[in-house]
């Protein structure tokens, strides 16, 4: 990946959550978002996975996202504008997150790359991203992927229960 | 090394050459995009005023046949009215949004073999990527725009689409699993050896979309969010001038790309009977406005559902008939291995 690409991808990604983290309008917010999405999205398509870059739009900006418009819109925005943008426990969530950050930069230089598999970039390439993600989901880790779509089933029946007035 | 050999050589120069290509692609492409979405608004007038045993438009030119362009004249020239408490930023780009996602859909599509501006493996769910973008340009729209009609076109309509995209990228599964690849044109070639195309070992995931396809775009029996009687003209109310003409406009691009996404996808794309020498678009375009006619001929003859059917037909009808054509798909494929 172009190294001036990946600079501005990831100062944007940076910036735009920022900058969507302290709007006081939080469709504003939801906006900043999604074109931050976009360039996670592109991140993705540098990094050659093409599949997750389409998903990434597909789930996140245009399911996830969309949902949260439109609970946002339900929203007296007006009061919403008026009031203080964060709460008073602000500076603690700072200083753990920031903890949490440095932690984690210490910790990169102790990362052990994983053994090398069959799946090398020219491989993907040849064989298209998705070809290639979907022959080793449904094969050789189809038990987790089983697993979490059991999860998400029983996700799906409690929002049915919830929203259900009466249970018979 | 001086000036000239920096500047062109080898490697930069063939990124120009590539670039320029795809810039003429896609001017051409644009250019006679424009000029179809004009004639498809006088199309419509025209078809849906014969079928009501009216004339149509008669006065501009023959026939009638300058209105989308005395149309074009008159919105460019009125005045751009923005309502008070508005939100200005959101409501301008709200329209550019609804266009943005139709259009950049369109550069994946094959026009004839080997034409196609941007041919990437993952064609297909970048058109399904766009078009759940498409919501975002009329829920902001109507948000933006502090009118409670605007308003609850919106949320109807952003309900509708949230719906109706499910069914419709599940009636796509079929084809996909049929062709092989997510790339349109390898699509379209894997539908050589089925004379006429998908349609009919594809027909119950057709149908699916097609429906899908009527709802995406808001077109009648599903223009729910536009409904004159209730809500004016929903979500698109308060817009005036060249503003709404951008809207229109979306509108017509939305109906010709769901169009070309169903003739790659179900209709052999470029494919036809019989080689047309020359127009190698040929059958692509006389297939193109056969959809355009359907879009208009179940606009004049059905009328519109009421939203708790809409939302029943979408959950309870398409999408457990999606799910069934890909399992039958799925049944079939391995019997026949």
């Amino acid at each position: 990946m172009n190294p001036y690409l990946f600079g501005y991808l990831a100062a944007a990604i940076v910036g735009l959550s920022a900058v969507a983290l302290t709007r006081k309008n939080p469709v504003h917010a939801v906006l900043l978002m999604i074109v931050m999405f976009f360039h996670l999205a592109v991140l993705y398509l540098g990094l050659g996975a093409e599949f997750l870059a389409a998903v990434q739009i597909i789930v996140y900006a245009g399911a996830i996202m969309v949902l949260f418009l439109f609970v946002i819109m339900m929203l007296n925005i007006k009061e919403e504008i008026e009031g203080e943008r964060f709460t008073g426990g602000w500076p603690l969530g700072i200083s753990l997150a920031s903890g949490l950050f440095l932690l984690l930069i210490i910790m990169t230089g102790n990362v052990l790359p994983g053994q090398q598999g069959i799946y090398t970039a020219q491989v993907i390439a040849s064989q298209t991203d998705t070809k290639a993600l979907g022959s080793v989901l449904y094969t050789q880790y189809i038990f987790p992927f089983e697993l979490a779509s059991l999860v998400l089933l029983v996700a799906v029946v409690g929002a049915i229960v919830l929203a259900k007035k009466k249970l018979r | 090394m001086n000036f000239f050999e920096v500047v062109f050589q080898p490697g930069i120069m063939d990124i120009i050459v590539k670039m320029l290509i795809i810039l003429v692609k896609a001017v051409v492409v644009v250019g006679v995009l424009m000029l179809h979405v004009t004639y498809a608004t006088y199309f419509e007038r025209k078809s849906i005023g014969h079928m009501q045993v009216r004339l149509g438009p008669m006065q501009v030119g023959p026939h009638g046949l300058l209105q989308p362009i005395a149309d074009f004249i008159k919105l460019f020239f009125k005045e751009d009215i923005i309502p008070a408490g508005a939100d200005k930023p959101i409501f301008f780009i709200a329209p550019v949004i609804s266009i943005f996602a139709g259009m950049t859909a369109i550069s994946v599509i094959p026009f004839f073999n080997g034409f196609v501006i941007a041919d990437i493996n993952i064609g297909l769910l970048f058109i399904l990527a766009m078009s759940s973008l498409n919501a975002y340009g009329v829920m902001l729209a109507g948000w933006a725009s502090n009118s409670k009609y605007s308003f609850l076109g919106s949320l109807r309509s952003s309900a509708q689409v949230i719906s109706y995209e499910i069914a419709m990228g599940l009636s796509l599964v079929g084809v996909m699993m049929m062709s092989g690849s997510l790339n349109l044109s390898d699509i379209v070639r894997a539908q050589e050896r089925f004379p006429g195309g998908f349609y009919w070992p594809q027909a119950l995931g057709f149908f699916v979309f097609m429906v899908a396809a009527f709802a995406e775009t808001n077109r009648t029996p599903f223009d729910l969010p536009e409904a004159e009687s209730e809500l004016v003209a929903g979500y698109f109310t308060e817009y005036s001038g060249m503003r709404f003409a951008l809207f229109y406009v979306a509108e017509y691009v939305g109906m010709i790309l769901m169009s070309l996404v169903a003739i790659t996808c179900f209709l052999g794309g470029w494919d036809g009977p019989f080689a047309i020498p020359y127009v190698p678009f040929a059958w692509l375009f006389l297939k193109l406005y056969f959809f355009i006619f359907l879009f208009y001929w179940i606009r004049a003859t059905v009328p519109r559902y009421r939203y708790d059917q809409l939302m029943a037909l979408g959950w309870k009808l398409l999408i457990p008939l999606a799910l069934l054509n890909i399992l039958g798909t799925g049944l079939v494929k391995v019997l026949l291995r």
